[in-house]
């Protein structure tokens, strides 16, 4: 099970700043079980960001977000309720929010934090997608996780190793930071990253080391049960 | 006592640095003769940080070596090595010790040196060192707001490589690095002086030379062999075919004569462009032959100021 939380409305409207027309994502599966993105969650979100003056032109449950070829299938049929909407509103782990970015244009911003994979990682096999950071920021890297996939785990990147759309490391790995300015480019969003992102708090997931969960299997943040 | 490289940019002197690695070892004396070649020849002179990834004498402490010998010291500090609390507290020791110019860099990836199996910190990135230690000096606040007791005063560097992809984003990341206040850059090694001048001129445009003192990155070639490991193996390094094929065509012995000759016509434009505030030559274990470039680049003596 994925552990993930949801994140506070203040940070969740922030990003859907200048944006009207939001249509909601949750997951049937891990974010169902922690209660941060099950049916009951999104549609809790939805009064909410309606009573802030947000129109919810749709929502929809997928079985599960991480699924690639499930959500590439399902996001097909659902792609003119979709299409409409300033961006997407996911509740679901990182890797989950990264399915979704990958198959679709549309802007996506994640709706919750990963706190722990449990030991697993989802249904995207192919690389390592998201490393429980416990503070989301696919918001504004496109989808694209640099905590997880630049080699050295930058906040601003691309660094002067990045040649050609790879990483200095090796050429087997793509520069993420590379593909982050691409991708914010098409999106005309790449202002987003002229931002300045204070040091990360690295003590909220399980990057620090310690255990960020209780026996029950009960989400903690700042030593305080959620 | 203020940065001697501070007071000369900012009486419009072009500025002129070095760069030297502490050695492999605590070879004092090795380090002592490395530098003696540079003192009255450059403005400060870099102290690289594990450069490379290869662990060497502490870049703070080859760098109070520097000031006990008359010379100014530019400390460069990679994120790679240390947390942030390794971080705050290095930075008060060399203050207190009397440095005063300090390079922030993210550094080269752990994999590349000789500790590859190493855990790289990365708990910062450069731009977020810069935005520490200018929070430290302006407020005179550590990163979690509580109250520095004699905050540092340190006159703050950053890097730049122009000739990274994706190109048309690295202007806007100096951009970033200045805003988060960067007072002076050290670009990478200049080879491909089009791409240069493209970049300083998309600089120049939309006024970062006015925020900030751009200093030009060069090395000089010492052999085409060195020529074509830097094209090939260095990261982030922009080595044309015409610069391999103009050092192969050199008479035999006289290679090196042409590197130099490369990088006196670099000084010599660098000196005219627009928003260039200086040069920083790396002279990686040539720091014999600083003198000889220095006169012929005609930029000695050294201002006094």
């Amino acid at each position: 099970m994925l552990i993930s939380e949801q994140k506070p409305m203040e940070e969740i409207l922030a990003s859907l700043h200048n944006e009207q027309n939001i249509f909601l994502i949750g997951c049937k599966g891990c974010a169902e079980g922690c209660e941060s993105g099950g049916e009951q969650q999104v549609l809790e979100l939805k009064t909410k960001l309606e009573e802030n003056g947000k129109t919810i032109i749709g929502y929809t449950m997928f079985d599960m977000v991480c699924d690639e070829p499930l959500v590439k299938t399902k996001l097909k049929y659902i792609n003119d309720k979709i299409e409409p909407a300033d961006s997407l509103l996911i509740l679901c782990c990182g890797v989950g929010i990264q399915t979704v970015a990958a198959l679709t244009h549309k802007v996506v911003h994640p709706g919750c934090n990963t706190l722990s994979l449990g030991g697993a990682h989802a249904e995207w096999r192919e690389a390592e997608r998201c490393m429980e950071c416990g503070d989301c920021v696919l918001d504004y890297t496109g989808g694209l996780c640099p905590i997880a996939r630049c080699s050295k785990h930058l906040l601003h990147g691309p660094c002067g190793g990045s040649h050609d759309g790879v990483c200095e490391v090796s050429s087997d790995i793509p520069c993420v930071w590379h593909l982050i300015v691409d991708r914010l480019s098409k999106q005309g969003r790449l202002s987003k990253l002229k931002e300045f992102k204070k040091p990360k708090n690295w003590g909220l997931g399980l990057i620090a080391g310690s255990p960020k969960r209780l026996q029950e299997g009960v989400p903690i943040r700042d030593g305080k049960q959620a | 006592m203020e940065s001697k490289l501070e007071k000369i940019l900012k009486a419009g002197h072009f500025a002129f640095t070095g760069e030297c690695g502490p050695p492999k070892g605590a070879n004092v004396d090795h380090l002592k003769e490395k530098i003696s070649h540079l003192k009255g020849m450059v403005d400060a002179v870099n102290i690289t940080d594990n450069q490379t990834s290869v662990v060497r004498m502490s870049s703070w402490a080859a760098s109070i070596i520097l000031l006990q010998e008359g010379i100014e010291p530019n400390f460069q500090m990679v994120c790679r090595d240390r947390n942030r609390l390794a971080i705050q507290s290095d930075i008060l020791g060399v203050y207190a010790m009397g440095i005063r110019n300090m390079l922030c860099l993210s550094g080269d990836h752990q994999s590349f040196g000789n500790h590859p199996e190493a855990k790289g910190v990365f708990d910062l990135d450069s731009m977020q060192l810069i935005a520490l230690v200018k929070k430290m000096r302006d407020e005179g606040k550590f990163i979690n707001n509580e109250e520095i007791d004699v905050p540092p005063k340190l006159f703050i560097g950053a890097a730049c490589n122009p000739f990274a992809d994706p190109f048309e984003f690295r202007v806007h990341r100096l951009g970033m690095k200045i805003d988060a206040g960067a007072d002076f850059i050290q670009t990478q090694c200049i080879y491909n002086m089009d791409k240069f001048r493209e970049f300083m001129k998309m600089a120049v445009d939309i006024g970062l030379h006015e925020k900030c003192y751009i200093l030009a990155g060069i090395t000089p070639m010492k052999s085409v062999g060195m020529a074509q490991y830097l094209a090939k193996s260095v990261p982030g390094m922009d080595v044309p075919e015409s610069l391999i094929k103009r050092l192969k065509g050199a008479e035999k012995g006289k290679v090196a004569e042409e590197g130099i000759k490369f990088v006196l016509e670099q000084i010599e434009e660098f000196k005219e462009m627009e928003g260039v505030a200086g040069v920083h030559l790396m002279a990686i274990e040539w720091e014999h032959r600083v003198p000889e470039i220095a006169e012929r680049a005609g930029v000695l003596p050294r201002p006094k100021v």
